[in-house]
């Protein structure tokens, strides 16, 4: 579906990529992995359309494409970033829905919001997702995993092929991280592809197909968490092992 | 909106109005005459429509320092283009374009120069009542030419026994509450003061909801002006003078919260209620009009530590 061919990303005299090739289908769950400023987030952006790579190409459909913010989304990708980005104050299905509300035309005139197709459609997205979110409640009242949910279903609402998680399991307790490996667990069943950017390895061996490692702006490792371990993935990280 | 629905502080005022409104009818005969009760209702009327544009802006994240000021000179403008000889309609439209005017710039600089909302309204507070000086060349106008019963009977005249700016505001309320829960555009405003930035990524045109917001307050305050010189039959350069501190207090001790994100129409009605209600209370027990200004600005700071006290215990819960 995605492919990256030699893509590089200089920035001034700093090669954030170099030469990276990767390919995502759909259905897969692929883990991207690496230290801080081994251009997990360069990529990400890149995908994203945050960013024109300065060499290489963007492949959707075997053909390329110039991504930007609003094409990548009308693409078919979302990304979810670390900070989440909700409206504490509003409900999970204001939050949803924010930017898209649904209205309808009252006496066939005059738009108002309807609420009630809102809460509906995002009470089937929880659903979907496995998670006990309820649409009316309030995002400051939530737990961490709930939050995740409330931002996977905004991503979801335009049913994309490719999700960017950045961090979804950081910084939340150890029943919510469950909860969000059953959101991406969930999103996989529905033949989205998923690209889940983490520094925790027991995640990525949890959820992922496929695991890809990155070192100063090189991929040095892509392959199934099956013929992997967290122990050979430490080692490619930190460069004990040059590539595998 | 939902925020209005979860957060029964309007409820709470509600009920704080009914009770002091008890009590003053027992210890003083004159609180409970009808015709206190209708200048009651009528002098909070002009308040409380101002103070549901002040709760948009407040639920941004912003705040209108302006109003007062905003109510000056539309007043002038107004009764000015009266004076001339024109009819009631032009010079509303003369007055409300003012008003316009001076929101279309607050909320150009807030939204898209993203300047400080307590800064350019502060300087919006001096320009207009400079202005508004400066057009009446510090003259009271009592002559409103052809119209001038017209304008007498909009803001002094009374239906159904209810003073006209009170069903106004009644009109006003209930249509502002349905906006607040059913319009996109009231939808983005408790968004973009909930989280502002979340809400520019989501796609939202944060810059243009805050201009919209600053616009509504100015034409609510300019709207009340020309309600005001109607009832007063005169109007001078300083009218609604000090009128900010008594609509900020009525749309934050209602439940706008100055942080923003939350804030509802009935909360504004409900705490420009209670702030006429203290002011009249006091002045019908005997206590010196000159305390009044303590208890305005002292109902402020205690609407703000409830609800710090209140969101504490949300945290903590």
């Amino acid at each position: 579906m995605l492919q990256l061919r030699s893509v590089g990303m200089q920035f001034g005299a700093v090669e954030a990529l170099q030469s990276v090739d990767l390919d995502l289908a759909p259905g897969e769950v692929v883990g991207l992995m690496g230290d801080n400023g081994a251009g997990k987030s360069t990529l990400l952006k890149i995908v994203a359309g945050n960013f024109a790579p300065t060499s290489g190409e963007v492949r959707l459909d075997k053909r390329a494409v110039e991504l930007t913010p609003l094409s990548a989304r009308e693409h078919g990708i979302e990304a979810v970033y670390q900070d989440l980005a909700l409206c504490d104050n509003l409900s999970a299905a204001a939050n949803v829905f924010l930017g898209r509300e649904l209205s309808r035309r009252l006496l066939g005139v005059l738009p108002v919001l309807d609420h009630a197709a809102m809460r509906r459609r995002s009470a089937e997205l929880f659903v979907e997702l496995g998670s006990d979110t309820r649409p009316a409640d309030l995002v400051r009242r939530m737990s961490g995993g709930q939050r995740q949910a409330v931002a996977i279903a905004r991503a979801r609402l335009s049913s994309p092929r490719l999700m960017l998680l950045d961090e979804p399991t950081a910084a939340i307790s150890v029943r919510q991280i469950a909860e969000v490996l059953e959101l991406i667990r969930g999103l996989r069943e529905r033949g989205v592809c998923v690209l889940l950017i983490s520094h925790r390895m027991s995640d990525v061996f949890a959820v992922a197909d496929r695991v890809v490692v990155l070192r100063r702006g090189r991929k040095v490792a892509d392959k199934a968490t099956t013929d992997s371990s967290p122990e050979e993935v430490t080692a490619l990280i930190t460069g004990a092992i040059e590539a595998a | 909106m939902k925020s209005l629905r979860r957060t029964p502080q309007s409820l709470w005022v509600m009920l704080t109005v009914a009770a002091l409104a008890g009590v003053m009818s027992l210890v003083s005969e004159p609180f409970a005459s009808a015709d206190n009760i209708f200048n009651v209702s009528r002098n909070f009327a002009f308040i409380g429509l101002v103070a549901l544009g002040q709760t948009a802006v407040i639920a941004t994240g912003g705040i209108d320092l302006s109003v007062g000021s905003v109510m000056g000179l539309s007043g002038i403008v107004t009764g000015l283009v009266l004076g001339s000889g024109q009819p009631l309609v032009l010079a509303a439209a003369a007055g409300l374009g003012c008003a316009f005017l001076c929101g279309l710039t607050n909320g150009a600089l807030v939204g898209y120069l993203r300047l400080s909302p307590f800064v350019v309204t502060l300087g919006m507070l001096s320009v207009a009542r400079s202005l508004a000086l400066v057009i009446s060349n510090n003259k009271m106008i009592h002559d409103f030419g052809p119209d001038e019963g017209l304008v007498l009977a909009l803001g002094g005249g009374r239906f159904l026994g209810l003073a006209n700016p009170v069903w106004l505001l009644l009109v006003a309320a209930l249509g502002a509450a349905a906006w607040f829960r059913y319009s996109r555009l009231a939808r983005h405003v408790l968004a973009v003061g909930g989280n502002e930035n979340s809400t520019r990524l989501a796609g939202v045109p944060v810059a243009r909801v805050k201009l919209t917001v600053y616009v509504l307050s100015s034409l609510l305050a300019g709207a009340s002006a020309i309600l005001m010189i109607g009832w007063l039959g005169a109007v001078t350069n300083a009218l609604g003078q000090g009128y900010e501190l008594r609509v900020i207090a009525s749309a934050v001790i209602g439940g706008a919260n100055l942080m923003g994100g939350e804030g509802g129409a009935f909360g504004a009605v409900a705490g420009a209620a209670l702030i006429e209600l203290i002011r009249n209370s006091l002045l019908l027990l005997g206590v010196d009009p000159y305390w009044q200004g303590a208890f305005v600005g002292g109902s402020i700071i205690v609407a703000m530590l409830v609800e710090r006290v209140r969101r504490g215990s949300r945290t903590a819960g």
